[in-house]
């Protein structure tokens, strides 16, 4: 379960952290640019650090364990030859239903009030769940989660703003937020949903309670949406999937760009 | 001066303290719609490999600068003038690190 809830936070860090990535050399000017790569280099940070716990995690468990854990063939060859798994194998050789992430962080950039709706709204999450985790019973969550803090304080500050300077802009930077902020809403359910895992995981103190984290959430929403002269969409059907690795075609498009080269070399390095 | 494009936002000037006690240096310019979005560029233009610890910023057309043509009668005076430096003073051995 531990193992299961690691991943996830990897990999919702992994996929947003290349979302961003993906900016590089296309933001709207130099300085934004830069921002975004830093803040996707942060979410690559704390990604590295989750993996490697991961991995630690799962290399302990018995080997009929390990080969059920994952379909990919490249990982069961790796586990039947008596090998531990890393970071890398875990993000580059793991197919696209083992991901567990949540289906906001996969959505595309598509264009940069999207892109930061969709910060926004994460990084929010973030702020509250980190707040939360630094208090887990297992040490190496707990750090790896004040660790993080630091940064996200930092996300959530630059996307709001911009959520702010966006919906309190021009008519034509309203109406993309607002645009972006009504087709985004479905997946911010979905961040919330107790699951398994995350029943599991709260009651042996591991992980956080994400009914108490949800209120939280909104109210800091509605109040930069209430700067930012926005609306609170009013659709209340939300999507979910991702954490049970039911996931849109977006993950396929992210996972045959960042695992092409590791599965088409393995083992190559440069 | 040139006319500021109006789709173009304005240009600050960035200060950059390297750590306690330094004074603030200048590390270059950027482009930001507003004070805010300054320091925060700054912060990940200039900051980024740890190169900070406070940021100034200030628009760029706030800042004076000296006419290069009038540089000489403004610096060269200047130049023969070396008894304005302290270094005629014979300092015992005790003083150290002047």
């Amino acid at each position: 379960m531990k193992l299961d809830y690691t991943l996830r936070l990897a990999d919702d860090a992994l996929i947003m952290g290349h979302r961003l990535g993906e900016w590089c050399g296309h933001g709207p000017i130099l300085e934004q640019d830069i921002a975004l790569t830093n803040t996707s280099l942060d979410h690559l940070g704390r990604a590295r650090s989750l993996y490697q716990y991961a991995a630690e995690q799962f290399n302990q468990l018995p080997t009929e364990n390990k080969i059920k854990a994952f379909s990919s063939v490249a990982l069961q060859e790796t586990i039947l030859a008596g090998k531990n798994l890393d970071e890398d194998d875990l993000a580059f050789l793991r197919d696209g239903w083992d991901f567990r992430n949540h289906l906001l962080v996969e959505q595309p950039n598509n264009d940069w009030a999207y892109t930061i709706a969709r910060s926004f709204f994460y990084d929010t999450f973030n702020y509250y769940f980190f707040s939360e985790l630094i208090h887990s019973s297992d040490e190496s969550l707990a750090a790896i989660a004040e660790k993080s803090l630091k940064e996200v304080t930092y996300h959530l500050r630059w996307s709001s703003e911009w959520v702010v300077r966006l919906g309190d802009g021009t008519d034509e930077s309203h109406a993309k937020i607002q645009y972006a902020v009504d087709e985004l809403w479905m997946y911010t359910g979905e961040l919330f949903v107790m699951n398994e895992t995350d029943k599991e995981t709260l009651r042996q103190g591991i992980g956080a309670d994400l009914n108490k984290i949800q209120p939280l959430w909104l109210d800091r929403v509605k109040a930069i949406f209430e700067e930012a002269t926005l609306n609170i969409p009013a659709g209340k059907w939300m999507q979910q999937g991702g954490k049970e690795g039911r996931h849109s075609e977006n993950l396929g498009y992210i996972l045959a760009e960042l695992q092409f080269m590791q599965r088409a070399y393995p083992g190559m390095e440069w | 001066m040139t006319q500021q494009n109006k789709n173009e936002w304005p240009l600050w000037e960035v200060f950059i303290r390297s750590k306690a006690g330094l004074d603030h240096k200048h590390a270059g310019s950027l482009h930001a719609a507003d004070a805010q979005m300054a320091i925060e560029n700054a912060r990940d233009v200039y900051t980024r490999r740890m190169e900070g610890v406070s940021i100034w910023v200030v628009e760029s057309k706030n800042i004076i600068a000296s006419d290069p043509g009038e540089a000489d009668s403004l610096y060269e005076p200047a130049n023969d003038k070396i008894y304005r430096h302290p270094t005629f003073y014979n300092l015992p051995d005790e003083v150290k690190y002047m």
